[in-house]
């Protein structure tokens, strides 16, 4: 069997990498976006978490439909074989995305309690079931999937002809996978919570830092049983358990840092935590791309699910020049909204442009301490 | 029904979703980046009003082709598994670039120009919603190439072992002319809608004589942009039939309901009957304009349905393909959809000139009840236009997913069942009917509401990044 070339490398390197980038940043937007139903006692609440992600949530969404693409383009079998196996799953993630996506530019458009409100439950939901689906997802690919050659309408034979035959939803509900989006759901929204501690002031950060302190020890404990559990499926144990001790590490001290109120550090140590984790996953997986839980002579590997060195090239190339641009704008965008925000900076919701507007339910909101 | 045709009624549906927003997209950013730019140049706080209102319409839409697009990345592989085994090596690198280059500056940049209002100096700013605007052109840019090479394939080798398309010329693939004049035709015909949908909001104030001041340019601006788009709309069209006679002649064939080969052929304008059979009455014809449309010259032969589908069957490179051997695409949908794209469009062209006569040299009349209801609906002219277009593209296409080299039924994704996408073909479908209703609803209200009375001119305040105690210019 060939083994994996250099570019074959590079490329499970960059989409491991653009897989962590997504986790680590659309990772504290869905934390906050779950946080809506708990932290966002009030309206003015809400607005101020939905404004500290209001900026960059888009920006950072990119990143899973550049990892989704990139996948396309660098291991088209692995892309095939995954969207079109884990379909339903998929198709929930898809419909809950659509609605976040939605529901931040729409939540503000009328002056209604209710129309807020339902758009509220389209944020929750819509940031839940994708924490919660991704985490599945990639315990099914690590732990291995129903994979076996089938007919191909197209008469593709070797790994082109590898498919899902797994049911359609149940399959992908087993207890490691499951266990694994219970981490990502408890993980994220810790990561939304501190980055509400370094994002806001006053009452908001307050109600933050007090889930953050809570739910980062309960995601300790659930994170570390997902990823001691995950070394059964890594390909290098000696690599990959040592990751996860620093991980384990690196998430204690965001913990304490919490604690201490330094928020900077907590949110850096967080992020890194993640990185760590999904970086171990990868590295466990390497050269597969998507185990068969069948027979290892059905696994989907660097090799055998990938595009050819030309394209591999062409693609590393526009990688290297774009990545780093990429980086520094959207660096450059948490700079330019670097501002701590609060309850009194809220403007009145602008429903209407009008100055002499009569606003029903919401009067203009009296000025809080804080 | 089978999972390949309840596959083949999603893309479909959600495709034609995705491209009602788009186009709006595409042309309304530039509109409001050219209000932006005549504020800051001139000072004169109508343009900024102009900005800010058709700003907000413009967010509203863009919420939406965003989450459909969401969709458009994930199909391939969720639909059409051995379709993205065979041409991943190809069609995945515009893909990937597409992302690269341009999702991640038109969303960047944008959360930039909502919110940086008071957070950047006014040039700054303005180049914000510029960058915006050029990552969505890069965006259309990127998967038209990716489309031209599904209907002209090129810049590929065939591997032997495998079965699948390699990639052999990246330039090729990114700037063959079929994906350049794509990419022209398709950003024209988006500055035809965006056009006409700025210069009919336009006129609506200016016949209820309300902020007339301030929309009097967007209906000159939106005309005249209307007006040249229409026109490139038509050359670049032109040009786009005259490459599709040549690569896709069953296409050509089927738009024009032409069975038999014929020199000299007229341009059938109206024919009814049955299409799909071997008769069909033409109404009202053109002579020799259909030679002349095809290849520049009158007298000149065009091929016909029945004698390409002959040709193609007895091609044994074409029947050793899987997916049947029948190569004519749905005549009476090629047929119409190519009809319905132009006429459709040239209505809004034909209005704008309308719309110019009339408003001409500061003229404001109030009445005309006709020119009014016309007005209230004429941008669905272009909008269904643009679907035409793309059913007429797609469909003219089939058997072919890709042409010459694999067919639609193919490519369907094999493990998933019909149960699986009649599932999510109705869940899209619901979703994106209800989400567009709310859509078009919270456009029409904030239409009415009209543009800002009052803008703050000076939002920027160096220091406000710091200020933690000064009121956000704008928030969610």
């Amino acid at each position: 069997m060939e083994s994996a070339t250099l570019l074959h490398t590079i490329w499970f390197a960059l989409i491991a990498i653009l897989w962590i980038g997504y986790f680590v940043l659309d990772g504290f937007d869905l934390g906050v976006g779950t946080l809506i139903r708990f932290i966002g006692t009030d309206d003015l609440r809400r607005r101020v978490m939905i404004n500290t992600i209001g900026p960059v949530w888009d920006g950072n969404e990119v990143w899973l439909l550049v990892a989704g693409g990139a996948t396309f383009a660098a291991f088209p079998l692995w892309y095939a074989t995954m969207f079109s196996g884990y379909y339903l799953a998929l198709f929930v993630l898809l419909l809950a995305l659509i609605l976040r996506g939605v529901a931040f530019e729409y939540r503000g458009k009328k002056d209604s309690a209710r129309w807020r409100s339902n758009w509220d439950w389209a944020i929750f939901t819509g940031s839940v079931l994708p924490a919660v689906l991704f985490g599945v997802a990639f315990g099914n690919i690590v732990s291995g999937s129903q994979i076996q050659p089938t007919e191909s309408g197209s008469g593709f034979v070797g790994a082109g002809a590898l498919n899902y035959t797994g049911t359609p939803l149940l399959s992908l509900l087993g207890p490691f996978p499951l266990l694994l989006g219970a981490m990502t759901l408890l993980v994220f929204t810790t990561h939304g919570a501190i980055f509400l501690m370094l994002k806001t002031s006053g009452e908001v950060r307050q109600a933050a830092r007090r889930v953050a302190q809570r739910l980062g020890l309960v995601a300790a404990m659930v994170s570390v049983a997902a990823l001691l559990w995950a070394q059964a499926f890594s390909g290098r144990v000696a690599v990959t358990l040592p990751i996860v001790l620093v991980a384990a590490t690196t998430w204690v001290i965001s913990w304490l840092m919490v604690v201490r109120g330094r928020d900077g550090w907590a949110f850096t140590l967080s992020s890194v935590t993640i990185a760590l984790s999904v970086a171990a996953l990868f590295i466990g997986l390497f050269p597969r791309v998507m185990p068969s839980s069948i027979d290892t002579a059905y696994d989907l590997t660097v090799m055998n699910a990938s595009s050819s060195p030309y394209t591999l090239t062409v693609m590393t190339v526009v990688a290297v020049v774009m990545t780093p641009i990429v980086l520094a704008y959207q660096g450059w965008t948490y700079w330019v909204f670097r501002k701590r925000l609060s309850t009194s900076i809220i403007p009145a919701p602008s429903v209407t442009g009008r100055a002499d507007d009569r606003f029903a339910g919401s009067a203009e909101p009296a000025p809080r301490s804080g | 029904m089978e999972a390949l045709d309840l596959a083949r009624w999603q893309f479909a549906v959600t495709t034609v979703y995705h491209f009602l927003f788009v186009p709006l997209t595409l042309g309304t950013v530039w509109f409001v980046a050219g209000f932006q730019t005549a504020w800051v140049r001139t000072g004169d706080v109508r343009y900024l009003k102009l900005t800010k209102f058709f700003g907000k319409l413009f967010l509203i839409n863009f919420a939406m082709g965003v989450v459909t697009g969401i969709v458009q990345e994930f199909q391939f592989g969720m639909n059409w598994a051995d379709y993205s085994r065979f041409v991943g090596d190809v069609f995945g690198a515009p893909l990937a670039m597409e992302g690269l280059l341009a999702f991640f500056l038109e969303s960047t940049f944008l959360g930039l120009w909502i919110f940086g209002w008071d957070r950047l100096p006014a040039r700054l700013h303005l180049g914000t919603i510029y960058a915006a605007a050029f990552g969505t052109m890069f965006s259309a840019y990127f998967i038209l190439a990716a489309n031209a090479w599904m209907q002209h394939p090129v810049g590929f080798d065939l591997d032997p072992t495998t079965g699948r398309a390699v990639l052999t010329d990246i330039g090729a693939v990114l700037f063959q002319n079929t994906a350049v004049i794509a990419f022209l035709h398709t950003m024209a015909a988006s500055f035809l809608v965006s056009g006409t949908a700025v210069a009919a909001v336009g006129v609506a104030f200016l016949m209820k004589e309300r902020q007339v001041e301030i929309f009097r340019p967007a209906v000159m601006a939106g005309a005249v942009v209307t007006l040249v788009a229409g026109a490139l709309v038509a050359v670049t069209g032109d040009m786009d039939a005259k490459i599709m006679v040549q690569q896709q002649p069953m296409k050509m064939a089927a738009a024009e309901g032409l069975y038999q080969t014929t020199a000299d052929a007229p341009f059938s304008v109206l024919s009814i009957g049955d299409l799909s059979g071997t008769q069909a009455t033409r109404v009202i014809e053109i002579p020799g304009l259909l030679s002349w449309l095809s290849t520049g010259s009158f007298g000149s032969q065009v091929q016909g349905i029945d004698n390409l589908q002959a040709q193609y069957a007895a091609d044994p490179q074409y029947s050793a393909l899987p997916g049947g051997d029948d190569y004519i695409p749905y005549v009476p949908v090629a047929y119409w959809g190519f009809r319905l794209m132009i006429g459709l469009g040239m209505i809004a062209a034909a209005w704008a000139i309308w719309t110019l006569w009339r408003y001409r040299r500061g003229r404001n009349p109030l009445s005309g009840r006709v020119f009014r209801v016309i007005s209230y609906v004429i941008v669905l002219g272009p909008l269904m236009a643009m679907s035409a277009g793309w059913i007429f593209t797609e469909m003219g296409r089939q058997p072919w997913i890709v042409f010459g080299q694999q067919k639609t039924a193919a490519a369907v994704s094999s493990s998933v069942s019909s149960g699986e996408v009649l599932v999510s073909l109705i869940g899209f479908t619901l979703v994106y009917a209800a989400l567009a209703v709310v859509e078009v609803a919270l456009l029409l209200r904030y239409i009415k509401q009209g543009a800002p009375e009052q803008v703050s001119t000076e939002p920027y305040d160096r220091n406000s990044s710091a200020d933690t105690d000064k009121q956000l210019e704008f928030a969610y």
